[in-house]
C-alpha cells in the first residue's frame, strides 16, 4: 500500500506541474519557432552550460584524480599500458575541450536574430577531406601504437622460467594453484572435485603431486596469493560454475574465467607490495581513505594488492576477492617452501 | 484521387488502428510507459549507492520482499540493474525511439499514404505492447525478475541455483525478449520495403531527409542482427528448460556435477554481441537523423555535407556489424581476433567524427532558432562527442584491459548511447508534436526541461568516469567491501543527486506533454518553417495523410536560407519546401 502512497505523490507533483503549466498561460498562442528574447536568453544560457560543463570537467579532473589508480603500475605490462593510456587520454581531453567550446560558442554567437541571414552553406569538399583525413591519420597512429601494446601484453612465449598458477573461481571464492616443482599443472575437471580436492584436480595425472594450493595463512586466517618481484607470472584461469573474471587493477590486468575452458594471462610484478605502501599516490590515497574510516568508526586499513571479480556472478559478486602479496624472489621461494603440496594436503 | 472517408469505429481508430500515425503514437505512450519504470528503477539503485545500507521508505515501498527494511538485497540489485538495461536499451529506445518516429515519419516524408503493409505494422505495435507486459509480469514473480544483467550471459542466466533470478524471472524475459524481436523485425521489413517503393515522385533516394535515410539504414542493421539475437534467445531457452549443451559445459554447483558438456559461454557472447553492438548504432542513427533535421531547419541553413552524411550514415552501419569483439576482450579470445576487432573498431571513430564535425559546421553562421527542440539537439552533439571520445579508450583492447566492465564502461555508454539517443528522442518529440497532435507544446517548460536533463545528465556522468579509472567495477551491490573505493561514496552520492534532479524532470515533460494534447495552443500547419513533405499535409489528421493528390518533390530537403545570384532570399522567405518546383535561374543543390 505504501507504493500507492508514492505513486499519488508522484501523480500529484505531475499535477502540480499541469496547474503551472496553466498559469504560464499556455493556452495562449505562441509564436511557433523561438522569439529573438527567447533565443538571447537561452543563446547566453548556453555559455552558461558551457561554464558548467567545463567548471564539472576541471573540478572532477581535480578532485577526481585523487581517487584514480597509483599512476605507478605493479607490473612491467601495465607500465607499456599506462603510457598508450596517458597519450590517448591527452588526445580525448584536448579534442573534448576545444570542440565543446566551439558547440556552445556557436550556439550563442549565431542565436537567432531578427533579420539576419544564415549562409547557405551546403558543402566544401575541402572541409570533408581534411575532417576525414586527420581523424583517420590520428587513429592510425593510435591503432598502430595500441596494437604494439596489445602484443607486448598479451604475448608469453619468450618468457624464461614462467611462474605458472592456476586461478580457480567459484560463487563467490578464489582459490589458486601453484605448479609446483615440475612447473606443470595437473590435469583438472570439475569431475573430480570430491571432499578436499575443491579444485577437481586429477590426482592420477602424474603432474598433479607436487602442485601447491592455495590455503589460509596459519596466523591470520586469511588466503594470500604470493607473487615475486620481477618474474613473469603465467595465470591459467579456470571457473566451476559462471563466469567470472579476475581483474587486478594494480597491475592493470584482467581476463575472464569460462566454465568448461582455460583462459591465459600473464604479467611480471614489478613493484612489491611494501615498495608501493610508500609510493606518494598510494600514501596519499590511504591515508584519506583512513581519514574517512576513522569518521565512521571503522578500522584503519593498509595498501594490499587485490583480485577483485569483475562479471556478475550472482548475489556476493561484490564481495568477491582475494589478498595478493607481491614480495621479493627469496622471500617468496621461502614462503612456497613452506606451503603443502597437493598430495601431502589431500591425504 | 481514392477516397478514405470510410467509417472508423474506436477500437479501428484508437487501438487496432492500422494507421502509421496512430501506431506512432501507440509505441510513443508504451515506450514512454517503460521509460518511466526503467528510470525509476535507476533512482532506486542510485539510492543503494550512495547511501549503502540505509532504510529508504520508497524502497520498501515498491520492492516488497526485496527491500525488506527500506534495503534492498543484493539480489534486487542485481535484478533492479538488468530490468533497467533491459528497458531502456530495448522498450525505450530501439522501439520507443525507432517505433516512433519511424512510423511517423517515413510515410510523411517521402510523400506515401501510408506504410506498405498497415497490418503488418499494427501487429508489430501489438507484439511489442505483448512484449512489454511479458516483460513487466516478470518484475513480479515468487523467485524475482531476471537479474543476470541486461547481457544475460550464460551460465548465470542458466542456472536458477546461480542466482535466484533465472528461474521463471529469466524464462519470462526470454519469451518477452523472442516476442520483441519478432516485432521489432515486421517493424524493420516494413520501413524497408516502404522507402524502396512509396516514394512519391520526384523523391530521388538522393533527394531524402536525413531522418529517413537513418531510419531506413537503422532497419538494415536491425533485419540482418536482430535474428541473431533471436537464435541466442532460444538456444539459451532450450539449454534452461531441455537440457541441451550449446552454451553450457563442466559446471559443479550446489554440490553437485551438471550433466553438461561441450558447449560454450563464449558463443553465447559472440550471439549476443554481433545484435549487441548494432544495437547502439540501432538506438544512436535515429537519434542522429532527426537531429540532422532539427539542427538544419532550425540552423536556417542546410545540412553541411549531406552526401557524407549518408556516406557516414552506410559505414557507420557497415563498421557495426564488424566489431562485436571488442566487447570481449578478455574472454579470452585469440590475441590476434583482438587486433582486428580493436583495429575495426577505432575505424567507427572516422564515419563518427564526420558527422560531429558537419553538425558544427551547419551551426557556423547559421540564424539560430534556440526552441526546445533545437537546444536538445545540440545538446546531443555535446554528448556525442563526450560520450564518443572515450571510445577510443575502450575500443584499444590494450586499455580495455583495465577499464573493463568497470563504471568508466557505464559512463561511456550512457553519455553515447543513452543521454544522446535519449536528446534525440526528447528533440524529435519537441518538433514534431504538432504533427502527432496538432497541437503546440509549452515552450517554457520545454526550457526547463531540457536545462534540469542537461545538467543532471553531466553531473551523473561525467563524475562515473573517474570512479571507473579508480578500478570500481560496475554491477556491485555496494563497495563497502573494498577500503580501496572508500574514498569514493562522496562521488556516487553527487551522482545520486543530480541523478534524482533528473528524474524528477521528467514530470516536467510528462506534465508538458499530456497537457498539451488537451489543452496544448492549435499548431499551425508548418510550425518551424520546414521544407520537408509531413508540414504540407493538414493539420488535422486524416487517413491517407493528403487530401488530394500526394505533393511532387523538386529538390531537396535542405534548401534554407537559398539565395539567388543578387544575394535575395528565393521567394523572400528563408526556406524552400521540397514541393516547390525549381525556380527559373535557380540550381538545383
Amino acid at each position: 500500500m505504501k507504493a500507492l502512497f508514492y505513486i499519488i505523490i508522484f501523480v500529484a507533483i505531475a499535477v502540480a506541474c499541469w496547474q503551472f503549466v496553466k498559469l504560464l498561460g499556455l493556452t495562449k498562442v505562441q509564436d511557433a519557432t523561438a522569439t529573438p528574447r527567447e533565443n538571447n536568453i537561452n543563446g547566453w544560457l548556453m555559455l552558461g552550460l558551457m561554464g558548467f560543463l567545463y567548471g564539472l570537467m576541471l573540478y572532477s579532473m581535480y578532485g577526481g584524480k585523487d581517487v584514480l589508480l597509483p599512476q605507478l603500475s605493479g607490473s612491467e605490462e601495465g607500465y607499456h599500458i599506462d603510457i598508450l593510456f596517458k597519450i590517448t587520454m591527452t588526445l580525448i581531453l584536448v579534442v573534448q575541450f576545444v570542440l565543446q567550446f566551439i558547440i556552445y560558442y556557436f550556439s550563442w554567437k549565431y542565436r537567432g536574430i531578427e533579420g539576419r541571414k544564415a549562409l547557405f552553406f551546403a558543402d566544401s569538399h575541402k572541409l570533408e577531406f581534411w575532417w576525414t583525413v586527420t581523424p583517420a591519420v590520428v587513429l592510425a597512429g593510435l591503432i598502430i601504437y595500441g596494437l604494439w601494446t596489445w602484443n607486448k601484453v598479451m604475448d608469453s612465449s619468450d618468457a624464461e622460467d614462467p611462474l605458472i598458477i592456476e586461478l580457480y573461481a567459484q560463487q563467490f571464492n578464489w582459490n589458486a594453484r601453484y605448479a609446483g616443482e615440475d612447473r606443470v599443472l595437473g590435469n583438472a575437471n570439475v569431475r573430480f572435485i570430491k571432499g578436499q580436492n575443491i579444485m577437481g584436480v586429477d590426482m592420477t595425472d602424474k603432474n598433479s603431486a607436487d602442485d601447491v594450493p592455495l590455503t589460509a595463512d596459519p596466523e591470520s586466517f586469511v588466503k594470500e596469493l604470493h607473487l615475486p618481484k620481477g618474474r613473469k607470472v603465467i595465470f591459467k584461469l579456470r571457473s566451476q560454475d559462471v563466469l567470472h573474471s579476475a581483474y587486478m587493477p594494480y597491475f592493470r590486468a584482467q581476463m575472464n574465467c569460462v566454465p568448461g575452458m582455460v583462459t591465459e594471462m600473464s604479467f611480471t610484478p614489478s613493484v612489491t607490495t611494501e615498495e608501493m605502501r610508500e609510493y606518494k599516490d598510494v600514501k596519499a590515497k590511504f591515508e584519506k581513505i583512513n581519514e574517512l574510516r576513522k569518521e565512521q568508526g571503522k578500522e584503519t586499513v593498509e595498501f594490499d594488492y587485490i583480485l577483485l571479480c569483475n562479471k556478475i556472478c550472482g548475489a556476493s559478486h561484490y564481495n568477491m576477492q582475494l589478498k595478493i602479496v607481491v614480495e621479493e624472489e627469496e622471500k617468496f621461494n621461502e614462503w612456497l617452501a613452506k606451503q603443502k603440496t597437493l598430495a601431502q594436503s589431500l591425504n | 484521387m481514392s477516397d478514405h472517408h470510410h467509417k472508423e469505429t474506436f477500437v479501428t481508430k484508437y487501438i487496432f488502428s492500422q494507421d502509421h500515425k496512430m501506431i506512432a503514437k501507440q509505441y510513443l505512450i508504451t515506450g514512454m510507459i517503460m521509460a518511466i519504470i526503467g528510470i525509476f528503477m535507476s533512482m532506486l539503485f542510485r539510492l543503494q549507492l550512495a547511501y549503502p545500507g540505509e532504510s529508504f521508505g520508497i524502497i520498501e515501498a515498491f520492492l516488497g520482499r526485496g527491500g525488506e527494511g527500506g534495503v534492498m538485497t543484493p539480489d534486487m540489485y542485481l535484478a533492479l540493474v538488468t530490468i533497467h538495461g533491459t528497458i531502456m536499451v530495448f522498450f525505450v529506445l530501439t522501439a520507443g525511439l525507432s517505433g516512433t518516429f519511424s512510423n511517423l515519419l517515413i510515410p510523411l516524408q517521402i510523400g506515401a499514404r501510408d506504410m506498405a503493409s498497415g497490418f503488418l505494422n499494427m501487429l508489430s505495435y501489438w507484439m511489442f505492447f505483448l512484449s512489454s507486459v511479458v516483460m513487466v509480469i516478470s518484475l513480479f514473480v515468487t523467485t524475482g525478475p531476471a537479474s543476470a544483467g541486461w547481457t544475460i550471459y550464460p551460465p548465470l542466466s542458466a542456472l536458477p541455483q546461480a542466482i535466484s533470478g533465472s528461474g521463471m524471472g529469466m524464462t519470462l524475459w526470454l519469451v518477452s525478449m523472442a516476442i520483441f524481436i519478432a516485432s521489432s523485425l515486421l517493424g524493420s521489413l516494413n520501413y524497408i520495403v516502404t522507402v524502396l517503393n512509396l516514394r512519391t515522385k520526384g523523391m530521388k533516394m538522393t533527394r531524402l531527409p536525413l531522418t529517413i535515410w537513418a531510419f531506413f539504414v537503422t532497419a538494415i542493421i536491425g533485419v540482418i542482427s536482430f535474428p541473431v539475437l533471436l537464435s541466442a534467445a532460444l538456444l539459451l531457452l532450450f539449454d534452461r528448460s531441455f537440457g541441451t549443451s550449446f552454451f553450457l559445459s563442466d559446471i559443479f554447483i550446489s554440490g553437485e556435477v551438471l550433466h553438461y558438456k561441450g558447449g560454450s559461454p563464449i558463443l553465447f557472447e559472440h550471439l549476443f554481441w554481433f545484435l549487441g553492438h548494432p544495437e547502439v548504432y540501432i538506438i544512436l542513427l535515429p537519434a542522429l537523423g532527426l537531429t540532422s533535421e532539427v539542427i538544419a531547419t532550425n540552423s536556417r541553413k542546410p545540412i553541411f555535407g549531406y552526401r557524407a552524411m549518408i556516406g557516414s550514415i552506410i559505414a557507420i552501419a557497415f563498421l557495426s556489424t564488424i566489431v562485436w569483439g571488442h566487447h570481449m576482450f578478455v574472454t579470452g579470445m585469440n590475441p590476434f581476433l583482438g587486433s582486428v576487432f580493436t583495429f575495426t573498431t577505432l575505424l567507427i571513430a572516422i564515419p563518427s567524427a564526420v558527422k560531429a564535425f558537419n553538425y558544427i559546421t551547419t551551426l557556423w553562421k547559421g540564424n539560430l532558432q534556440l526552441n526546445p527542440a533545437m537546444m536538445f539537439s545540440i545538446g546531443l552533439v555535446s554528448t556525442f562527442i563526450s560520450g564518443g571520445l572515450t571510445g577510443l579508450i575502450l575500443g584499444d583492447s590494450a586499455l580495455d584491459i583495465n577499464v573493463h566492465d568497470t563504471y568508466f564502461v557505464v559512463a561511456h555508454f550512457h553519455l553515447v548511447m543513452g543521454i544522446s539517443a535519449m536528446f534525440g528522442m526528447f528533440a524529435g518529440i519537441y518538433h514534431w508534436f504538432p504533427k502527432m497532435y496538432g497541437k503546440m507544446l509549452n515552450k517554457d517548460l520545454g526550457y526547463l526541461h531540457f536545462w534540469l536533463t542537461a545538467i543532471s545528465a553531466y553531473g551523473v556522468f561525467f563524475p562515473m568516469h573517474f570512479t571507473g579509472l579508480a578500478g570500481l567495477p560496475r554491477r556491485y551491490y555496494n563497495n563497502t567491501a573494498f577500503p580501496m573505493f572508500d574514498d569514493l561514496l562522496h562521488i556516487n552520492q553527487v551522482m545520486t543527486v543530480f541523478a534524482i534532479i533528473g528524474g524528477f524532470a521528467q514530470l516536467i515533460f510528462l506534465a508538458n506533454y499530456f497537457f498539451s494534447i488537451y489543452k496544448g495552443p492549435k499548431s499551425p500547419q508548418n510550425p518551424w518553417k520546414s521544407n520537408t513533405l509531413e508540414w504540407t499535409a493538414p493539420v488535422e489528421h486524416l487517413h491517407g495523410n493528403w487530401p488530394g493528390e500526394i505533393p511532387h518533390v523538386h529538390r531537396w530537403a535542405y534548401d534554407y536560407s537559398k539565395t539567388d545570384e543578387n544575394g535575395e532570399l528565393w521567394g523572400g522567405q528563408d526556406f524552400t519546401p521540397q514541393n516547390i518546383p525549381i525556380r527559373e535561374g535557380e540550381e538545383e543543390f
